[in-house]
C-alpha cells in the first residue's frame, strides 16, 4: 500500500466516525469534552455551529452518528451522542451574547426562502449575518415545518422550537406567514438575487384499496398529525389501526393514545427486520403497549352501514435469502381486524404544483426536481433547493446540511463566484501531550455501559398531549456518559523516522491495532495484522518505510480506543496524540476574516 | 511506565485458545520498565506462547531472580504461581519447586547479570542436572536495574553510554549451555516475535533444560551507537540459521513443507517441531559442529539466532534420579516420610 497521507483532512475526519457520519459534521467529541468540563454553553455553541438546532436535535435527531460511533464496535452500544446534545441544551446558560448577529447595514442582496422549515431556517442562519436581506415565505400560520406540525409535542416541546427558531428570526429575517407561494415564476419576477426552495415533501401517500373513500375515519398520517398539532382534531376512536411501520407510524400510534384511543395496532406488511422505524422509536412505542402486527398486507376497508368497522388484511409469508433479501411474499389467508379509525402512514411524496414546468427546472418521475447534490442548484440559475424538497423525505439533520451548502452557493452566486468551486475543508492538528504520561484529555477507557433515558411514568404521560416523555439525562448519567466517548478526534500521529521498531506500542495496545510488517497489497495485508482487520470500511494507516528494517507501521483504525498507551510507551516519541480539528467551511468563511461578525463558535 | 493500566477492553475478534481464553487473559500487571525496553517485548512473546499452547495458568510457575528482566514475571499470566528469589538464585529455587511438583511448567526469566555474574554457578548446575524448565535470559549486556554497568555478556569493544569500552571476554550463554550438555538451545531477539514465539513454545514443551537467550535491548543504558546490544546493531548483524514452527500433538502437519528444507522433530509429548534451516551450512546434529559454527559466526561479529541445538534423547532430572511419576507434593505423607524404621532399613543396605 502507499503511505497514508494524513495531511488530507479526509483521513483524520473519517477516523472521527460520529463526525463523519453526521451529515452536518458536528464535532461530537469536542462538545462531549466541553460537557465533561461543565461548559454546557460552549458545548451548545459548538453544536449550533454545525447543526443549528441543538435543543431540537438533542431530542429528535435521526442520529446517523450513533450507528457510526466507534464505541458501538468496541462493545455493544454507541455513545448516547444525541442525549448528550440535549444535556448541553438543557444546562446551557444564556447564550444570546454568543449568537451571530446581522450587521447594521445590508449588503444589498435579497434572498427569498420558500417555507419556514429547518432547511430554509438554516439558510437564513448562515446568510443573515453576512448582510443579506432574507425573506421567508411560509404558507402556514407558524414556523418550523414538519418539526412543528408533525413531530408530536410529547417528543418535541414547542418552547424548544420557538427558542431556537427565534435565534434565527431575530437576525432581521423578514418572515411572511400565511403566505403560500403559488407561482415560482411570479416570485422570480420579483427582484430577488437568489431563491431557495425549502418546501419539504408535503404529500402523504394514499392507499387506493376498496372502501378508501367510503368513510371519513380514514386519515393520511402527516395531515392528521398536523390537524392534531393545530388542535383541529382533538379525539380519535378507541380502536385505531396505523398502516405502515416507519417513524411517522410511531408518531401516529403514540398520538392516538393521547387523544382517546385505548387499543392501537400498528400493521406491518413485512417482518420486523424490514421495519423502517428507528429502533428507539419502536421501543418507545412498545413501552406504551402499542401492538405491532407483522405480515399483514392491507386488502380493503370494511364498511358497514356507511361506517368504518374494520380492515381486511392478507396474511403474508416471505422467503428471506441468505443476503437478507426478501421475496414478494405469498398470501396464506385473510383476516379482518376491527377498528374505529385508520391512519395511513406509508410515506411521503414531493409535490410542486406551484412550480411551472416551463421555467427551466426539470423533474424526475417522482416529481423530484433535478438538483445538483453539491451546489444544491437546479437547472434554473439562482434557484436552490434543500431539505425534503430536494431529494425526497430525509430528516432534519440532512435538511440542515443542505441549508449550509445552499447558503455557501447562494453567497458565491451573489458575489459572482463559481458555485461549482466548493470551499475546501481544513485540518488543524495539535499535540495533546502535557507531560511524560499526561494528556490534555481523559484517555482512560471507562467501561460504563450506555445510559438509559429516564421517561415520565406511564400513568402520567397520557394525561395531556404535550407532556414531554423523555426527561433528559440526570447529572450523574451525563457525567458517566461523557466518559464513554473514546475521543476519536485525538489522533494517533506517527513519525516513521523516529521509530526504532522496539514493538513497545504494539505490545501495549489493548485492542491490537498496530503491526509492524512488510508492506503489501491491502487485502493481503489485512490478513496478517495483530488482530483480524475485517472491517473494510475502516482505513488502514500505512507509514513510510521504517529506518531500521524497511518494514512499515500499520494501524487498523477500526477499534482504536484512543487510550494513548502507544504514545506513552514509545521511547522515541514516534507516536503522538494529536487533536484534529476539521475545519468545515460555512458561508461566513467565504468572507475575509475582518468582515465576519461575532464568532458563532466557542473560542476555537 | 504508564500512569494508566492497560484497560481491559479488547478487540472483539480476538482469537481464543483451546481453553476459551484470549491472549489478554494471559496478561499481568502493567509494566514498570522503561518505555521501549526489549524485556516488555519478550513478555509479550511469552504471553503469546503460553496463550497459543493453551497452558492452564495455575499449572505454570514463573521463577526469577533480581534485575529488570527478573521483574517481568509480574507482567504476564497474573493467575500463575511465581517466585521472585534473591539475585542469581532462581535456578536453585526452580530446582526445588520442580522437585516437589514435576507436573507443572516452569518458566524462569533471568538477565545476563543474574545468570552470568552472580548466578553463573547456579545456571551451569541447573543445566547439568537437565532441570525440566524453560530458561529465558533477557540479554542486554548491562545491569539495567543498577543503571547500566557492563555485564558478563558485554562484547569486547562495546561502548558504554559514558566511559571506556569493555575489554573482558564475554560469556555466551548459548555456547556455554552447549558445552554443558543443555538439550534445547535457542537464541533470538526481542524485536523478532515471529521467530521468538515458536522458539518459546518449543522450549516450554521440551522435556529437559531449554535455554532461550534473547537479545533484549536496554533502551535507557545500552541502545546508543557503539553498543553491540542495541536495536540497530542487533538488526544489522542478526543472522537466522534455523527457525522453527511448533505443531501441537492434536494438529496435523500441513504438507506444505519442502522436506529437503524442513525437518520434523517429535517431542516427548507428541508435538512436533518443524525445523526450517535458513543457513544451509548450519549443522545441529552434533554439539561439536554446532559449537564450531557458533564460534565462527561469533568471531565474524554475527548474532546467530534460531534453534541452535536440540537433543530429545536425554532424560531430565526426575528420570536421572529415578523419581516416582507422581509429583512429590501429591504423595501421601506416609510415602513421602516413611518414618525412622524405614530409614534404618535403608541405612542397613549401605552397611
Ligand atoms: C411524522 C414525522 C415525524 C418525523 N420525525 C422526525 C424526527 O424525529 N427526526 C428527524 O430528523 N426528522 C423527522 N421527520 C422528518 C423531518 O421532519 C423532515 O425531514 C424535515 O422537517 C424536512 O425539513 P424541510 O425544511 O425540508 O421541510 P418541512 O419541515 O417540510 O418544511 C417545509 C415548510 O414549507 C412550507 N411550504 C410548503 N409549500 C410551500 C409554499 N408553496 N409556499 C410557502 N410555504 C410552503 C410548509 O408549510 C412547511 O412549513 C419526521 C417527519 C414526519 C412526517
Ligand atoms: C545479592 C545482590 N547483589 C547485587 C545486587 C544489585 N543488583 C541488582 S540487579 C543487578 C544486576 C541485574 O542485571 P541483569 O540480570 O542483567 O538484569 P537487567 O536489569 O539488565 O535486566 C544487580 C547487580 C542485588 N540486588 N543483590
Ligand atoms: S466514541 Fe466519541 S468520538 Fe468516537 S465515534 Fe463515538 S462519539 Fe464519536
Ligand atoms: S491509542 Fe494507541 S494503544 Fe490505544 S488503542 Fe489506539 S493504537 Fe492502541
Ligand atoms: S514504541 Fe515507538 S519506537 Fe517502538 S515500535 Fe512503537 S513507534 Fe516504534
Ligand atoms: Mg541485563
Amino acid at each position: 500500500m502507499k503511505p497514508t497521507d494524513t495531511s488530507r483532512p479526509e483521513y483524520f475526519h473519517k477516523v472521527v466516525d460520529c463526525q463523519w457520519g453526521c451529515p452536518a459534521h458536528t464535532d461530537v467529541p469536542a462538545y462531549i469534552r466541553m460537557i465533561a468540563q461543565g461548559d454546557f454553553s460552549g458545548a451548545y455553541m459548538e453544536n449550533r455551529k454545525s447543526n443549528v438546532f441543538p435543543g431540537i436535535l438533542g431530542r429528535v435527531c435521526d442520529r446517523p452518528c450513533e450507528p457510526a460511533c466507534r464505541r458501538g464496535r468496541v462493545e455493544d452500544s454507541p455513545v448516547a451522542i444525541c442525549r448528550l446534545k440535549r444535556v448541553a441544551a438543557d444546562h446551557r446558560d444564556d447564550i444570546s451574547g454568543r449568537l451571530p448577529r446581522a450587521p447594521d447595514s445590508s449588503n444589498g442582496k435579497k434572498v427569498a426562502l420558500i417555507g419556514a422549515g429547518c432547511a430554509s431556517l438554516t439558510v437564513a442562519n448562515d446568510l443573515a449575518p453576512l448582510g443579506y436581506e432574507v425573506t421567508i415565505f411560509e404558507a402556514l400560520q407558524t414556523t418550523g415545518g414538519l418539526m412543528r406540525t408533525n413531530i408530536p409535542q410529547f417528543r418535541l416541546p414547542p418552547k424548544v422550537l420557538d427558542e431556537e427558531i427565534g435565534y434565527i428570526l431575530d437576525m432581521n429575517v423578514d418572515l411572511k406567514l400565511n403566505h403560500p407561494i403559488e407561482s415560482l415564476r411570479g416570485l422570480l419576477e420579483e427582484n430577488f438575487d437568489a431563491v431557495f426552495v425549502g418546501t419539504g415533501a408535503p404529500h402523504g401517500k394514499n392507499l387506493e384499496i376498496p372502501g378508501r373513500y367510503d368513510s371519513d375515519r380514514i386519515h393520511i398520517g402527516i395531515e392528521w398529525l398536523e390537524s392534531v398539532a393545530f388542535g383541529h382534531i382533538k379525539e380519535v376512536g378507541e380502536k385505531v389501526l396505523i398502516i405502515g411501520v416507519g417513524n411517522t407510524a410511531m408518531d401516529c400510534c403514540r398520538t392516538s393514545l393521547r387523544i382517546g384511543a385505548k387499543a392501537v395496532k400498528v400493521m406491518a406488511r413485512k417482518p420486523r427486520e424490514f421495519f423502517k422505524a428507528s429502533d428507539w422509536e419502536l421501543e418507545d412505542a412498545e413501552e406504551e403497549n402499542i401492538e405491532i402486527l407483522v405480515n399483514h398486507s392491507p386488502k380493503e376497508f370494511v364498511i358497514e352501514d356507511g361506517k368504518l368497522v374494520g380492515m381486511k388484511f392478507e396474511l403474508m409469508e416471505y422467503k428471506i435469502d441468505e443476503n437478507g433479501g426478501i421475496d414478494r411474499g405469498t398470501v396464506t389467508g385473510e383476516k379482518i381486524i376491527l377498528c374505529d379509525d385508520v391512519v395511513l402512514a406509508i410515506g411521503q411524496d414531493n409535490a410542486f404544483p406551484w412550480i411551472e414546468r416551463d421555467i427551466g427546472i426539470e423533474f424526475d418521475d417522482w416529481d423530484c426536481p433535478i438538483v445538483d447534490d453539491s451546489t444544491m442548484m437546479c437547472g434554473h440559475d439562482g434557484v436552490f433547493f434543500g431539505g425534503d424538497s430536494a431529494f425526497g423525505p430525509k430528516n432534519i439533520i440532512w435538511a440542515v446540511e443542505h441549508g449550509h451548502q445552499a447558503a455557501i452557493s447562494i453567497h458565491r452566486y451573489c458575489q459572482g463566484e463559481s458555485i461549482a468551486d466548493r470551499p475546501p475543508y481544513g485540518l488543524n492538528l495539535a499535540s495533546q501531550k502535557m507531560g511524560m504520561h499526561e494528556w490534555s484529555f481523559s484517555n482512560y477507557y471507562d467501561d460504563a455501559s450506555r445510559g438509559l433515558m429516564p421517561h415520565v411514568d406511564l400513568k402520567e404521560r397520557f394525561k395531556k398531549i404535550d407532556i414531554e416523555v423523555e426527561l433528559g439525562f440526570t447529572a450523574e448519567q451525563a457525567v458517566q456518559e461523557v466518559e464513554r466517548c473514546l475521543n476519536c478526534d485525538i489522533q494517533t500521529a506517527f513519525s516513521a523516522d523516529l521509530c526504532i521498531e522496539c514493538d513497545a506500542c504494539i505490545d501495549v495496545c489493548p485492542v491490537k491495532c498496530l503491526t509492524i510488517t512488510a508492506n503489501g497489497e491491502e487485502d493481503e495485508l489485512r490478513t496478517r495484522l495483530s488482530a483480524p482487520a475485517e472491517n473494510h470500511d475502516q482505513a488502514l494507516y500505512v507509514s513510510t518505510e521504517l529506518p531500521h528494517t524497511g518494514r512499515v507501521m500499520i494501524k487498523d483504525e477500526d477499534i482504536c480506543v484512543h487510550c494513548s498507551l502507544c504514545a506513552e510507551r514509545c521511547p522515541t516519541g514516534a507516536w503522538d496524540m494529536q487533536k484534529s480539528r476539521i475545519l468545515v467551511p460555512y458561508a461566513k468563511d467565504e468572507l475575509p476574516d475582518d468582515q465576519v461578525l461575532p464568532a458563532t463558535g466557542s473560542g476555537s | 511506565m504508564s500512569y494508566i493500566a492497560k484497560p481491559k477492553v479488547s478487540h472483539p475478534g480476538m482469537p481464543k485458545n483451546k481453553l476459551g481464553l484470549t491472549s489478554r487473559d494471559y496478561e499481568g500487571t502493567v509494566s514498570t520498565l522503561c518505555a521501549g525496553c526489549g524485556h516488555d517485548s519478550v513478555t509479550a512473546a511469552i504471553i503469546q506462547a503460553v496463550f497459543e499452547l493453551g497452558i492452564e495458568p495455575h499449572m505454570l510457575a514463573k521463577m526469577s531472580g533480581i534485575g529488570c528482566s527478573s521483574k517481568t514475571p509480574a507482567y504476564f499470566v497474573s493467575q500463575a504461581h511465581g517466585f521472585n528469589s534473591v539475585h542469581g538464585r532462581m535456578p536453585s529455587v526452580t530446582t526445588g519447586a520442580n522437585a516437589a511438583n514435576r507436573d507443572m511448567k516452569y518458566i524462569g526469566v533471568s538477565g545476563d547479570g543474574d545468570s552470568l555474574s552472580i548466578g553463573v554457578g547456579q545456571f551451569v548446575h541447573a543445566i547439568r542436572r537437565n532441570l525440566n524448565m524453560c530458561y529465558v535470559i533477557e540479554n542486554n549486556g548491562v545491569y539495567g536495574l543498577t543503571k547500566g554497568q557492563f555485564s558478563a555478556s558485554a562484547d569486547i569493544g562495546s561502548l558504554p553510554k559514558k566511559g571506556l569500552p569493555n575489554t573482558q571476554e564475554p560469556i555466551d550463554p548459548a555456547s556455554t549451555a552447549l558445552s554443558l550438555g543443555a538439550t534445547y538451545i535457542a537464541r533470538s531477539f526481542s524485536g523478532d516475535k515471529e521467530q521468538l514465539v515458536p522458539l518459546l513454545k518449543g522450549a516450554l514443551m521440551h522435556r529437559g533444560f531449554a535455554l532461550v537467550d534473547i537479545v533484549s535491548p536496554c533502551v535507557t543504558f545500552n541502545d546508543h551507537e557503539g553498543s553491540t546490544k542495541s536495536y540497530a546493531h542487533t538488526r544489522q548483524f542478526y543472522h537466522h540459521v534455523a527457525d522453527i514452527d511448533y505443531i501441537p500433538p492434536t494438529e496435523e502437519i500441513k504438507a506444505s513443507y519442502d522436506l529437503g528444507e524442513a525437518m520434523p522433530i517429535k517431542l516427548h509429548d507428541g508435538s512436533t517441531i518443524i525445523l526450517r534451516k535458513v543457513d544451509k551450512e548450519y549443522d545441529l546434529t552434533s554439539r561439536a559442529s554446532a559449537f564450531k559454527f557458533l564460534r565462527e559466526r561469533f568471531n565474524a561479529g554475527e548474532i546467530t539466532t534460531g534453534l541452535l541445538y536440540l537433543d530429545e534423547s536425554r532424560v531430565e532430572m526426575h528420570e536421572l534420579l529415578g523419581n516416582v511419576d507422581t509429583p512429590l507434593s501429591q504423595l501421601p505423607l506416609e510415602d513421602l516420610i516413611p518414618g525412622a524404621e524405614e530409614l534404618k532399613k535403608l541405612q542397613a543396605r549401605y552397611r
